[in-house]
């Protein structure tokens, strides 16, 4: 339960794209990854040592120094049986918690109507960026879609304020008023109504907010200060959500991958720095995931798509360490020349469904799990 | 200003089209209703561009093969289409035979669907139904081609009984299988290889091969099959005929027209027309063009009844603001970010969530979904540089010497809009709104003077309202 009565706040990461395992968590000990990665390999004197088999890529700082602080769990060789190497498809099977046929209903969606019910509060999920990803989705849970939470909103290209003051005042009129016949009518003024509330609290939320931290001008460094802001304001939204990428390096990958881990290995950093100074390091739970990893053997300038994958799980409430088996790279016990999953994704859902947010797993990520010690119980 | 004639047709247009312009609703007045409606019937001429022009300009279209170019390219073919008829029925069977790129990586493949349904979706229903059972999105994404003479795969078969035509209840688990055994051997070249690309989905090399349909007559199941009742040694071309001709597929294709093209709710008085439409179905030998024609020129469908009685999706929402705002109709930077608009309203074209479509009616809009709805309108009709906007202000400056009151300002502007019907309420709120600043003087407007970005304004909440929000 929560350390101090606040609601515990999930905060996900999406990797959009494929994050390399590999090149992520290196296993610059092992000369077989020297062998299939000839060109777009991270050089054993640049990796930031964990132990003597395996190092963060370098660009991973924030992340190694949170690491060295026991509050980083590694889950290696995360996926699923029969792995799907589409983008869109992979990404499905773990929005929806459901790798072996077309589901539409989002695990966190659920876990929001599970976590709230009667819809009391319109912000217990929030999203930041567009579009709703799909893990939110779900029939008649409200979630907050923020591209921009200081104009978030209404008419946001409105400058004036007497203008904007105006057009939410006739928008308020025009969807309430008394009661109409038509339920369709009713249910728009409903939802109506719910977009401006929702968009008056959150308003609120970078007014109330400061902080000594300086979040860099990445978009995922601004999105993090935005869930910092809307955490802090105690709006009572436990389930944020932001992606980042893209990590799909079929070319130039050494570059780009690591330029794509500059940014959220600080904007992570920066997050938790920040959790830290308003007290809610042990409250707040960051979990990382992407669609799947990516061939073991590159092609000259990046790397095509994979199997097994990588997450984490940050936190002052995680107990840090390496979980899963970090998958082989002996051809043997390849999978297709791709890293072979050794624990299901679901596993990983089910420990922070039931542990952290202490609501019902099976029915949330479709199926029992055995679950990891990530969290205390 | 008002006029019945112009809200009758303002009625057709936003549903057999994506709405209208003032000047193309007094073109149609002229014409005549059941003219219009043929014209509508008969798509001939829809592009005003060449394609090679339009994929010059728009070089995320140049290869059509990943989904955010090629849903843009569909969607720029329904902004600037003559034949809008043509595109709103291939977006009812896109949601009704739905196919995603989320299994197919591979975009060219449905549009290719997508000209399937525009060149057949007017046509014979059961020759529609072989087309698609050839096509080789719908085979990879149902697996047709793992349906073999000694293995059946009844992925196909099942979805093309229960979503596509009859619905369930009306066939037995034995049908689903006997139905799935007329359709072994309907594969793609090359399948095995094929199938392998589209779920390793690597960029290099030689992936995204173009697909074509191949039958394969010794993986084909010849022998007897009892279907529907009916019994023999069919194929699939003969187990769509045998679907084509039940009532329940009569029934089940016109109420679904009947809920894309009327009303997302069907009452006592829709059940009789969906009747007559499945008359015509019969008569015409399941010939969807006489079906739309009998529901088009019905007094149901001209009465008020039935007016506004449809949430838009988003596609026809965003399509139906650029269209009236005139922005994008030469090729223009940006459009793919309007395909990508809709996605943020919940419907991404080509990327159905799943095998049934979408769920339409009020569950399009949910709060974020609205936001983004208000916010995309409001950008290209508040916006007085636009074509459409521009005619909307010299038909505003016509009336009464260009001075308007709040009220006219506000009658005027939801007259030019549909026209729209709002209710009291809403009137009252735009009037009140409107009236903060007075009279409008349009007398001597210059472009993008303060009396036009008034009237951009009133244009903004207007296009806010909840009645905007339906069809």
């Amino acid at each position: 339960m929560p350390s101090n009565g606040k609601k515990r706040a999930l905060v996900v990461l999406q990797l959009v794209g494929a994050n390399d395992p590999l090149n992520t968590v290196v296993p610059y000990g092992d000369g077989l990854y020297y062998d299939n990665r000839p060109i777009v390999g991270v050089p054993a004197d640049q990796v930031l040592p964990i132990d003597d088999k395996f190092g963060f890529n370098p660009n991973m700082g924030p992340i190694k120094s949170l690491w060295d602080q026991g509050k980083v769990a590694v889950i290696n060789g995360i996926g699923y049986s029969n792995p799907n190497r589409s983008h869109f498809r992979s990404m499905d099977i773990w929005h929806t918690a459901e790798p072996d046929k077309i589901a539409t209903e989002g695990w966190l969606g659920r876990a929001i109507r599970d976590l709230d019910p009667v819809g009391d509060n319109v912000l217990t999920g929030v999203n930041f960026g567009r579009g709703l990803p799909r893990s939110l989705g779900c029939r008649g849970v409200p979630v907050a879609s923020v591209g921009n939470l200081e104009t978030y909103g209404l008419f946001p290209d409105v400058e004036d304020d007497l203008k904007k003051q105006y057009a939410l005042e006739a928008f308020a009129q025009m969807y309430g008023g008394s009661p109409r016949f038509d339920p369709v009518i009713e249910s728009l003024g409903q939802t109506g109504r719910d977009a401006l509330k929702g968009a008056d609290i959150l308003r609120t939320a970078p007014a109330q907010y400061s902080s000594t931290i300086e979040y860099g001008p990445s978009p995922i460094a601004q999105s993090m200060k935005n869930i910092c802001q809307v955490m802090f304001a105690d709006l009572g939204t436990q389930i944020f959500y932001a992606s980042h990428g893209s990590f799909d390096t079929h070319g130039d990958e050494l570059a780009v991958h690591g330029s794509l881990w500059q940014d959220v290995g600080a904007a992570v950093g920066d997050c938790y720095a920040d959790l830290e100074e308003h007290g809610w390091q042990d409250d707040a739970l960051i979990f990382v995931w992407t669609e799947f990893g990516r061939r073991i053997k590159d092609n000259g300038s990046g790397t095509d798509h994979g199997a097994a994958g990588l997450a984490f799980l940050i936190g002052g409430s995680v107990k840090g360490g390496m979980y899963g088996q970090y998958p082989s790279l002996k051809e043997a016990e390849q999978l297709d020349g791709d890293l072979r999953a050794n624990n299901d994704y679901r596993s990983t859902y089910t420990t922070i469904v039931d542990r952290w947010m202490g609501l019902d797993a099976p029915s949330i990520v479709n199926g029992q799990f055995e679950q990891f010690d990530f969290i205390e119980k | 200003m008002s006029n019945p004639e112009i809200d009758l047709m303002a009625h057709l247009m936003r549903r057999a089209g994506f709405g209208a312009t003032r000047d193309e609703l007094e073109e149609g007045v002229a014409k005549g209703y059941e003219a219009v409606v043929e014209d509508l019937l008969y798509p001939t001429d829809p592009q005003n561009l060449p394609d090679d022009i339009i994929r010059r300009y728009h070089t995320e279209q140049a290869e059509l093969r990943l989904a955010d170019g090629a849903a843009a390219y569909w969607m720029y073919r329904m902004i600037t289409t003559r034949c809008p008829l043509e595109d709103k029925l291939a977006l009812f069977w896109h949601g009704l035979l739905a196919t995603a790129y989320v299994k197919l990586n591979q975009a060219r493949a449905l549009l290719n669907q997508i000209d399937t349904f525009r060149r057949n979706g007017l046509g014979s229903f059961s020759n529609l139904l072989v087309e698609v059972s050839k096509d080789p999105a719908m085979i990879i994404w149902l697996d047709n081609h793992d349906n073999h003479k000694d293995a059946i795969n009844e992925n196909y078969g099942r979805e093309l009984l229960e979503l596509f035509s009859m619905g369930i209840g009306n066939y037995t688990e034995q049908d689903v299988k006997e139905c799935a055994r007329a359709f072994t051997g309907w594969t793609l070249g090359n399948a095995e290889y094929m199938a392998m690309r589209a779920s390793r989905d690597s960029i290099w090399p030689y992936s995204r091969i173009a697909w074509h349909f191949e039958f394969r007559d010794e993986d084909h199941d010849d022998g007897e099959k009892t279907f529907l009742g009916e019994t023999g040694r069919f194929n699939g071309e003969d187990v769509v005929a045998i679907i084509a001709r039940q009532e329940s597929t009569a029934r089940f294709v016109s109420t679904r027209l009947f809920q894309f093209f009327a009303a997302d709710e069907v009452d006592e008085d829709g059940e009789k027309i969906i009747e007559e439409m499945m008359q015509s179905y019969f008569d015409s030998g399941h010939v969807i063009r006489s079906v739309l024609r009998t529901l088009f020129n019905s007094e149901y469908f001209k009465s008020e009844k039935v007016r506004f009685a449809r949430v838009k999706g988003p596609v026809e929402l965003v399509v139906g603001a650029v269209r009236l705002a005139g922005s994008y109709r030469t090729p223009t930077q940006g459009i793919e970010q309007v395909a990508r608009q809709a996605l943020f309203m919940g419907q991404g074209l080509l990327q159905p969530p799943s095998v049934e479509g979408w769920h339409e009616g009020i569950e399009w809009v949910d709060s974020g979904a609205l936001v983004e709805r208000v916010n995309f309108v409001a950008q290209e009709l508040a916006n007085v540089q636009n074509p459409g906007v521009r005619r909307i202000i010299e038909r505003l400056a016509a009336e009464n010497g260009g001075v308007l009151s709040p009220e006219a300002l506000v009658d005027n502007c939801l007259e030019l809009l549909g026209p729209m019907v709002v209710s009291d309420e809403t009137r009252a709120a735009l009037v009140r709104y409107a009236g903060h600043e007075g009279d409008l003087l349009l007398t001597d407007h210059q472009p993008e003077d303060e009396a036009e970005l008034r009237v951009g304004d009133l244009l903004r909440l207007a296009t806010a309202t909840r009645e905007f929000q339906l069809a």
